[in-house]
């Protein structure tokens, strides 16, 4: 940090003291307040709630859900990242919105066009009964909803990076001899890794508390098609308090996790770019 | 300091590296295969079921559409849902500020906990979100037993829905903000004290211009988020159709009465309300491409 204009001391005080009571007001009390509700009526309770034979099959569909979704926008976030930043084309820009286009629709929207599609009364949906295939209010709808919904995370990430790194080492490899996927695997992975590393980790966190697409495709079925955080709906809605919030804090863990590593991911990052002349 | 985030705008190509050799005449392999990936899977999973949305809407007729996405209990739950966005994203744009300025500002002990903090939004599912702060604020709750015998009743009434979206934005505000404001150069503000200029007249006249677009991007991005925003609002908006029933939850329920009709319109309703939003960004991106550029 630069020598700026001072702030006089009580100014800077009042301004940290503001920003840090706004925070606390309203980031860090919700969290505290999941643990401090989980745990309001004793570890005991606490673990069964989480031990329930219900929570532990949420916990497995989650999951199972994660595990199917997040590897596939990871080779698709490559893809489009190398398409978009490795080569000049015309329509890049048009593109590169599109892929964002889900940020920007509500969950509950990207619950409905699969419904719309697959659905009971949906353009598949005579053809998918006559074959008897379900993908709404099943496992395979609630994937596609949290495909949807985590589809930008990883692309968004490498893009800017692969396109700010260029297209010199990739070309000093392969005068050298290398194949494209020697290439890819040697010289880009490693450049990439970091920024593919932040989008993995946001990408997963959202996979794994996706609410409202995943709540409009998956019927609710206890048991069987209910995910972590529909658990905790279902189990809040019936006043199981103390349950709702252990699930909850299950869930509250994961995302403490995605803080820390993210940190951990953009400290090596900065330096990384530090130590290339940044 | 790269700060990075996912509200973070992405860039074009840098107009520094020289333009080469277009597509396939690259000697970077893999045009095609990668093209033809991100293509067939961004129509598999993004285009063609969003395009299912207007093929419905154009199929009803436009006497029925508007019947449907513009009923009073639809343009009720719009108002409410626009309404507690926009409130929620002026508050954001005025803290999300205050947190950019101080992390970027100042040093004081705590602080990279408090830059870890503000991304919680984005790790915290959305449900976990909801249920917490209904719990903070319900009647009996840690803040609510404060503030309802002062008369003021938070959740279950547009006010909590407004809390709820003030958690869920503040991260886009302040990702925007902060990597624009670490780049100020020094010069000019110690230029603008030397010639006598107070702080505020600095603020106001030298650093504010210069983090507009990037205000502007973050306000856009923390209400388009709000505006569609389910999972944390649901259990703290008291859900009462044409007072604090957001547009959202009007989908949902129609859908559970098999009503898609009058899911789709409202679901159109909403999606080109996004999609002005969305160009809305890309304009103030561009703008301030220009500024910055020229």
């Amino acid at each position: 940090m630069t020598a700026r204009p001072a702030t006089s001391g009580a100014a800077r005080f009042a301004l940290i003291a503001l920003a840090i009571g706004f925070l606390a007001l309203f980031l860090l009390l919700p969290l505290v307040a999941v643990f401090a509700e989980a745990l309001a009526k004793g570890f005991g309770a606490y673990a069964a709630a989480i031990a329930e034979p219900d929570a532990l099959a949420a916990i497995r569909l989650t999951l199972l859900v994660a595990a199917i979704a997040v590897p596939l926008n990871i080779v698709f976030g490559i893809a489009a990242a190398w398409a978009i930043a490795k080569f000049d084309f015309p329509g890049k820009t048009v593109l590169t919105s599109f892929i964002d286009l889900p940020f920007s629709v509500s969950p509950v929207v990207a619950g409905l066009i699969y419904v719309l599609l697959f659905g009971a009364h949906g353009w598949f949906g005579p053809w998918l009964r006559v074959h008897d295939i379900q993908i709404i209010f099943a496992v395979p709808g609630i994937v596609l909803a949290t495909v949807f919904v985590t589809f930008p995370f990883v692309a968004r990430e490498l893009i800017p990076l692969m396109s700010e790194q260029g297209r010199d080492d990739e070309e000093a490899a392969l005068s050298l001899g290398a194949s494209g996927f020697q290439t890819f695997w040697r010289v880009t992975l490693p450049n990439i890794r970091w920024g593919l590393l932040y989008g993995v980790l946001l990408c997963n966190a959202r996979a794994m508390g996706e609410f409202g697409a995943v709540s409009v495709v998956s019927g609710h079925l206890r048991g069987q098609t209910n995910t972590m955080p529909l658990h905790v709906e279902i189990l809040y809605n019936e006043y199981n308090f103390v349950a709702a919030f252990a699930v909850a804090s299950l869930l509250a863990l994961l995302a403490l996790v995605t803080l820390i590593l993210k940190s951990i991911v953009e400290w090596r990052f900065d330096y990384q770019r530090g130590g290339a002349g940044h | 300091m790269a700060t990075r985030a996912p509200g973070r705008p992405l860039h074009g190509p840098d107009p520094a590296t020289p333009d080469r050799s277009v597509g396939a005449a690259s000697v970077i392999p893999g045009f095609g295969l990668t093209m033809g990936l991100t293509i067939a899977w961004l129509s598999l999973i993004v285009l063609i079921p969003l395009s299912s949305i207007f093929l419905r809407a154009a199929g009803m007729g436009w006497a029925d559409f508007v019947a449907a996405g513009f009923s009073p209990r639809a343009i009720a739950a719009y108002k409410v849902s626009f309404g507690t966005a926009l409130i929620a994203a002026l508050v954001n744009a005025l803290f999300g500020l205050l947190t950019a300025w101080v992390l970027v500002r100042y040093d004081f002990p705590g602080r990279r906990i408090v830059g870890a903090l503000v991304d919680l939004p984005f790790a915290l599912p959305a449900a976990v979100a909801g249920i917490a702060l209904t719990a903070i604020y319900a009647g009996n709750g840690w803040v609510g037993q404060y503030l309802e015998p002062l008369g003021f009743k938070v959740a279950y009434t547009p006010v909590g829905i407004t809390v709820a979206l003030i958690f869920i934005g503040l991260p886009f505000v302040v990702r925007s903000v902060e990597p624009v404001l670490a780049d100020l150069s020094a010069e000019v503000e110690e230029a603008a004290l030397s010639l006598g200029a107070r702080p505020w007249q600095v603020f106001a006249r030298v650093i504010l211009p210069a983090i507009l677009p990037a205000l502007l991007t973050g306000f856009a991005l923390a209400f388009a988020r709000g505006v569609g925003e389910y999972g944390s609002v649901i259990f703290i908006a008291g859900n009462m159709p044409f007072t604090s029933e957001i547009a959202p939850l009007l989908i949902v329920t129609q859908l559970e009465q098999y009503d898609y009709a009058a899911a789709t319109a409202i679901a159109a309703v909403m999606l080109i309300a996004s999609f002005a939003l969305l160009l809305a960004i890309n304009l103030v991106q561009a703008w301030s491409r220009r500024r910055v550029d020229g």
